[in-house]
């Protein structure tokens, strides 16, 4: 009996990696996105307290981004679901 | 031939059936932590999963593959064994699902062509080192390695949206579970149903039906999908209530990770040479999900009778699988009497869940609540 255990550590690690990448770009977006919000209610501070917190305009863009790069990862996905 | 003909009929319903069985078994896997949440609504949740199953269905080109490859010797395999292995299969199914149990309808469907095959061919047509290998050894990794993904996904989505603005964070997390949703109701959709186009295939071309080699007709690709996406869509209630709400109060944020997780570990273990249990992978994942909210905010008791349906799955299907096959050997009427059974039993198990319905209307009343969440990452 042999078990591919290189198989399983790269499912493993790959799974980790792209399942963590993925988890913390949609989170930085929710955060780039929290800029757009007028009441910063609920909100912690962002960054330095001088620097006051994220113009809707860059967190917006930063989300655009973090969101495609996401996108990217799913239509990955499901191109390996169809291939 | 008239006689063959009624045992190859009898087969594909049988086939179908556990189709649909594996359908409502596995709905939780793709919507519980989405309707747990409130991603979607219950019968919008069931819905949508039941569509990308079917699509699914039609969406790998690839040949369905037989499920027992490795695990039995195929020149062994009647569409006697194939009937039998789909009774156990199926009482295993049912029964796990009465008691709100996730487990992997393809271990039971292993365990049923095993335990078939032991009795037709004898306990030589089984490969013994094979079963370590693709059933017992995934069934202990699978959950592991997703609970693990869950784990960090979780802590860090929390990490990070701590400075977001709470009802941002919630919206978009609940978009992003209807998307993972809908990969893992997809997936599964194109490998599970590839099972049944394969073992009615196989019965096909055992019965002389089809030529060796060749492929599903349409006919059953179109029913099996038809099958898988019915059984989902009808919903196992039972099994979306324990992992959506018993095994941990689950957040939005959990919900998004632990689906992430679960089609992240699935999609890879099937393209890079590792298969692994949907169903254990979804497991993990909540479990793992759950966890990162503090250990004490899982129901644990639950992973160990989770645990316990996981190890009996295969044998408990391969024993039922072993005396369907030692009836249905006699004859076609020995055929017909387990099917009769089977409907029988099926019958007694569905009237016992009513004694206690799960619907979509009552997921909330559970019969033993999820810990308190008292620590909070």
């Amino acid at each position: 009996m042999t078990i591919n255990w290189g198989a399983l550590a790269l499912v493993a690690v790959v799974s980790l990696a792209v399942g963590v990448l993925v988890v913390v770009l949609v989170s930085l977006a929710l955060v780039g996105l929290s800029a757009r919000e007028p009441d910063a209610g609920g909100e912690a501070a962002e960054g330095t307290p001088t620097t006051g917190r994220l113009s809707p305009v860059v967190g917006t863009a930063a989300a655009a981004v973090c969101l495609l790069g996401a996108a990217a990862i799913v239509l990955y996905g499901l191109f390996l679901i169809v291939s | 031939m008239e006689i063959s003909l009624i045992v190859l009929v009898v087969v594909v319903v049988t086939a179908l059936a556990f189709d649909f069985t594996n359908g409502f078994h596995d709905t939780a896997n793709a919507v519980a932590t989405s309707i747990a949440t409130g991603a979607l609504k219950p019968r919008t949740a069931v819905l949508l999963a039941g569509v990308l199953n079917l699509v699914g269905a039609f969406l790998s080109v690839e040949v369905a593959k037989t499920i027992s490859g490795g695990l039995v010797d195929e020149t062994k395999i009647t569409p006697t064994v194939i009937f039998a292995g789909l009774v156990g299969a199926i009482l295993w199914n049912l029964m796990t699902w009465l008691l709100g149990l996730p487990s992997s309808s393809s271990h039971a469907l292993i365990g049923g062509l095993i335990g078939a095959t032991v009795v037709a061919s004898g306990v030589d047509a089984v490969k013994f080192a094979g079963i370590v290998g693709k059933v017992l050894l995934p069934a202990v990794l699978s959950p592991l390695v997703a609970g693990l993904v869950a784990l960090a996904a979780t802590y860090l989505a929390y990490r990070i949206t701590a400075r977001g603005a709470v009802g941002t964070v919630r919206k978009g997390f609940k978009a992003g579970q209807v998307v993972s949703s809908s990969m893992v109701a997809l997936a599964h959709g194109t490998n599970d149903a590839q099972k049944t186009m394969g073992v009615i295939t196989l019965a096909l071309i055992t019965a002389g039906a089809l030529p060796a080699n060749a492929g599903p007709p349409f006919w059953v690709i179109v029913s099996a999908g038809l099958a898988i996406g019915l059984g989902t869509y009808v919903g196992g209630w039972r099994i979306i209530q324990t992992l959506g709400m018993r095994v941990s109060a689950i957040e939005s944020g959990q919900g998004f990770a632990s689906g992430v997780s679960t089609a992240t570990v699935i999609l890879t273990s099937s393209h890079l040479g590792f298969p692994l249990s949907t169903t254990q992978v979804a497991t993990g994942s909540i479990f793992g999900a759950g966890a990162a909210r503090g250990p004490a905010s899982v129901h644990w008791g639950l992973a160990g009778q989770v645990a316990i349906a996981w190890l009996l799955t295969l044998p408990a299907a391969a024993v039922v699988g072993a005396v369907a096959a030692l009836v249905a050997d006699t004859g076609p009427v020995g055929t017909i009497v387990v099917a009769l059974v089977l409907i029988g039993v099926a019958g007694g198990i569905y009237a016992a869940s009513r004694r206690r319905p799960v619907t979509a209307d009552n997921l909330d009343e559970l019969p033993v609540p999820p810990p308190p969440v008292d620590l909070v990452a």
